[in-house]
Order: structure tokens, then sequence, then C-alpha cells
């Protein structure tokens, strides 16, 4: 039985980008062990050469003619960004 | 009674001799939703005004210029991009999003002159069974308001079994269309996967969501299948195959066909009335000249792990995009970006979202990739291998769609696994990207069972034939909610 504590988890969450309490990391430890628990059936099967699907279609490198053709209207794109100034948008300082 | 107790072409005949206007069938749908969906709870965004301006212009349209679905309403899944019209995939972080873009499929369907009526309730970003996972509210099941429709399309399929619109779409990632139209008693189709264009429906796991419709006959899901499909430079992943007729499939000869009934689909875990409705649907397609054998899919009962982690593991990517920057929920009060990404997400996302990002954070990090992410990758191989075997003899593969009818709402939130198990049947489905569809085979204590036929790669014609002939002798299609009569329309 694989076991995740709370550090793991909090290390995921971490790397997910997302904010987590003692609790929650708790809770996720429960349920993330219980589901790679489960998970870990998939071992019964014997999958040496058996090559990964990625994607069920016969398709590769699915190319477009290399040609410029008009993009969204900036303005529009602008339309639903919450904080901006002088046509570009705003995020807190990444410097300090 | 409602105008929606006809199908496409009997409302076509109807406009057609004057007995009815676009504006009349409009306005039809708003009067149903008005009286119905305080109890169903299945619109989220209403589209009133731009599709009573829209219907009267197309009054005016000659007839030589009308399709088969001009006029139509139609009901759109909350996470299929709608320009102008808000669309939150049922999550906060999308709160108060208008898309500046239609999808791919919502111009085919202004292109086939239906109309937009709203926006569809689901389980957040389509995480779900039961479309208790929405942000916003928990759709009912119309048979039965105590009990859940089924997810993640959940509005989608309680609006057209409610009869407050004729048509939707949904999307489908493990059975996502099929699911609630089992549980609500309509018909839902998963098309094989690259049939239609997902250019603007809200990524979940790429290799796996398909949109569909969802209807309440055969002929109208053949219909709005074949407006919507074809390949489409914005998708790549769209396969550039032809669209045959899928209504000229529609012939009721089902003489000679074989059908595959896999010993796995009516073994432990699946309740005895979907075993039952199963083998009385097989003995009318019997009756009709098919004929079935038992089959074997060795490895679905891996399909369900299986598809957890790919899932998971491509949601935790395609997620990655919602960081409160350029669109959506933005937290407030912090101080550096990494905090504004990290408390935007945690404030954002609910609970099962969060689960499944950190399971396919967790499957796709270093020390985990091989023994989860590629492992899965292979176990989905056999998956597909076994539906390719029984190809080779067989037309179609018939099952439940589900073990169960519809459950009550709370009652399997406790446990995450408890909730996954309803989609057993309907999950490999989408591992191997064949098409599925649901149509109406029975009703245990009341509620709806569906019929699962599952066809080959690009052979959705034979599923509607299938399911057509089937739904023509019988008529459990027929049967509407209680709820349905008692609209004041």
């Amino acid at each position: 039985m694989a076991n995740i504590s709370k550090e793991e988890v909090k290390h995921v969450a971490h790397l997910a980008r997302l904010a987590i309490t003692d609790e929650e990391a708790e809770m996720f430890a429960g349920q993330l062990a219980a589901i790679t628990n489960f998970a870990e059936q998939l071992n019964e099967l014997d999958t040496t050469n058996v090559v990964p699907t990625t994607h069920v279609l016969p398709l590769v490198n699915v190319l477009r003619e290399d040609k410029a053709v008009p993009g969204l209207d900036r303005e529009k794109m602008m339309k639903n960004v919450r904080e901006q100034e002088a046509g570009q948008v705003k995020v807190p300082s990444i410097l300090d | 009674m409602t105008l929606f107790n006809y199908s496409a072409s009997e409302l076509q005949e109807m406009i057609h001799n004057k007995e009815l206007s676009i504006a009349d069938l409009t306005a039809e749908a708003y009067t149903r939703i008005e009286a119905l969906d305080e109890d169903v709870k299945a619109f989220l965004a209403l589209n009133k005004e731009q599709a009573m301006a829209q219907a009267k212009e197309m009054d005016e349209v000659p007839a030589s210029e009308r399709g088969p679905l001009f006029g139509m309403p139609i009901g759109v899944k909350d996470n299929i991009v709608t320009e102008g019209l808000e669309t939150t995939c049922s999550s906060k972080i999308l709160q108060g999003f208008n898309p500046i873009y239609d999808a791919t499929v919502v111009r085919k369907l202004r292109e086939a002159g239906m109309i937009t009526i709203g926006k569809l309730n689901m389980d957040e970003f389509a995480m779900g069974s039961s479309t208790e996972n929405s942000a916003y509210k928990i759709t009912r099941n119309p048979w039965d308001l105590d009990r859940v429709p089924g997810g993640s399309s959940g509005g989608s399929a309680a609006s057209v079994a409610a009869g407050e619109v004729p048509f939707s779409l949904g999307s489908d990632t493990g059975g996502s269309i099929r699911q609630p139209a089992s549980f609500c008693g309509v018909v839902g189709m998963k098309p094989t996967y690259g049939r239609v264009s997902r250019f603007g429906l809200v990524a979940f796991a790429s290799s796996l969501d398909q949109i569909g419709p969802i209807t309440r006959n055969v002929k109208d899901n053949a219909l709005l299948l074949e407006a919507i499909s074809g390949v489409d430079e914005n998708d790549t992943t769209s396969a550039n195959v032809d669209v045959p007729s899928f209504v000229e499939s529609l012939t009721g000869d089902v003489k000679g066909l074989r059908i595959g009934v896999p010993k796995e689909y009516l073994g432990d875990g699946v309740g005895e009335a979907a075993k039952q409705s199963v083998l009385d649907a097989l003995k009318v397609l019997e009756s009709l000249g098919a004929t079935w054998e038992e089959v074997s899919l060795p490895h679905s009962k891996y399909g369900l792990a299986t598809y957890y982690l790919l899932a998971s593991s491509e949601a935790s990517s395609n997620l990655a995009r919602f960081d409160g920057i350029r669109y959506g929920f933005r937290a407030e009060n912090v101080e550096s970006l990494m905090d504004l990404y990290k408390e935007t997400r945690a404030q954002g996302f609910g609970d099962e979202v969060k689960r499944r990002i950190m399971l396919g954070t967790f499957a796709l990090s270093a020390g985990s990739y091989d023994a989860y992410y590629k492992k899965a990758q292979q176990v989905r191989t056999l998956i597909k291998q076994d539906f390719d075997q029984v190809f080779e003899n067989y037309d179609v593969i018939i099952g439940p769609t589900t073990p169960t009818p519809a459950f009550k709402v709370g009652e399997k939130n406790d446990d995450p696994l408890t909730m996954y198990a309803n989609d057993i049947l309907t999950i490999p489905v989408n591992l191997a990207g064949v098409p599925g569809i649901s149509v109406p085979c029975g009703f245990s204590e009341g509620m709806p069972l569906g019929l699962q036929i599952i066809g080959k790669h690009f052979d959705e014609a034979t599923i509607y034939r299938v399911a057509h002939a089937y739904e023509q002798a019988t008529s459990f299609h027929k049967e509407t909610p209680q709820l349905w009569e008692g609209a004041k329309s």
C-alpha cells in the first residue's frame, strides 16, 4: 500500500499552483492514497513491450500552410482582463 | 402537452403549413423554462433577447433556404464557448467570463439555423457523474427531483427530458453524455474521437473529450450529429473523414446484424434491472433479424483506474491556464505573482477539480510518471485492442449504459471511488475512441434505464440504424416524466 504523506501532498500542491491548508493536505493525503492504491491493480497486467496509446487516431504532424493569417482582435482579447494598464495585462510585482 | 412532444420533422411540417412560427417555437422554450427550471435547475444563463430577435428574422427566410434543423431551439453545455454569452464551465474560476469567439460547433449550429436558448449546468469542468459538482446549482432529475440527472452533462440531459428544449449539446470524456442520457431517459451520442471539432470546447482530457447531441429520439440525434460533424482546421485532432448522411442510415433494417454482448458488461456490479432490460432489448433486436453472442472485453475492469490516471493527468495540464491573469476570477489581497496563482486557483476551483489536478500532477511528477501515467497509457492500448478484436467479427457491441438507474442527490458524495464506479461501462469506449449511444430501454422503480450501443471507429451510421430500429419497435422513448404535463404551457 502506497502511503502519501502530508508533505508530499503539499509539494504536489505547490507544483499544481494550489494554495492548500493543513486540513486539506490531510484530506487529500487520504484520498490520493486511496485512489493510487486502487490504481495499483494495473500492475496485475504485464505490459512489457506494449506500446503506450497517447492518441487513438492515426494522425501525425497536422500542419497548415505557412501563411500569415489575421489573429483575434487585440481589444477584444483584453475584454476579460481584470486589471490592465495602457493596453497591457497588469499583475502583482514579480521582483522584490 | 408541449410542442416538444414533436420531432424536428413534425415541427418543420407545422412551420411549413403556417400552423407554427419559429418565434412561437422559441417562445415555447422560454415558457417551459420559466415554468419548470425552478425545479429542474438545468440552465445557468439564458439568451432570451437575442434568441427571440433571431427567431423573428428567421421567420422571414424563404422555405427553400431552410434545412431540417432550421429554427429548432437548442441548449448548449456550459463548457462550449459562445461569443458574448457567459461561459463558466460551472466553475467559480470562470464567473463572468464572456467568450470572444464561438466554438466551431456553435458556428455550425448557427449555420444550420438553430437557435441557442441558453447555457446548461454541468459538473465543474465536466468532472463528475451527478452534476452535484457545479459551483452554482444542483440540477435535478425530471423523473424524480430527489435524484441526480447524472453528469457531467446533467443540465443537457435534464433540459431535454423536461421538455425545456428538444435538442442539446453535451460533452463526453468518460460517459458524460451517455450516463446522464440514460438517467434521464433520452438519447445521447458520444461520437468517434475526431468526428466533431473540439475547438471552443474547454479542454478537460484532450485525448478523450468529444462533443455530442442529446435529443428525445434517434432521428433528431442523427440530424444534429450530421450538422456538427466534420474536419476543422482549428482542431488538429479532428479527422478528415467523410460525414455520411446519418439520417439515410435509419432504414429500420437490422437483418443479419451481428451483435457482441460483453460478459463483463452483464457481470458483477451491474444491477439486475439493467441486465434484464438489456436481455429484453436483445430479444427485440433478434425478432427483427439480428443475432447476438456473448463476447469478452477482458480488460474492462482496468478501465476505471486507467481513465482516472490519464484523464486527471491531462486535466492537470489543461487547467494550468486558469491562473487569474487574463480572464475569469482573480484572488484579491495577494502580494506576489506566485500567491496570486495559488490563491486564485485555491479559491476558484471546487474540491473535485482540485482532487483531480492533484492526482494528475502526482501521476506526472518525477518518480511517478512510469509507474502511473505510462502504465495507464499501456493499459489503454490493451483496452483498445479488446474492442478491435471484437469488431473483427461483430457489427456493434451492446450492453447497459450504467449499472443502476439514477441515485439520490447526496447519496454518493462521501467517497470519490463510489461515485467514479458509475462510469465503468462507458469509460472503455472513450479510451478506445469508438462511438457509443445511450437509448431508453426500460424503467426500474420509475426511473429510466439506458441501452448502450457501441460501434466501430467512424461507424455512427450503424449505431443509429440499430438504435432507430430498436426505438421504432419499442415505446420507452415516448414516456415522459410527470412534470412534463405539469408545466403551464
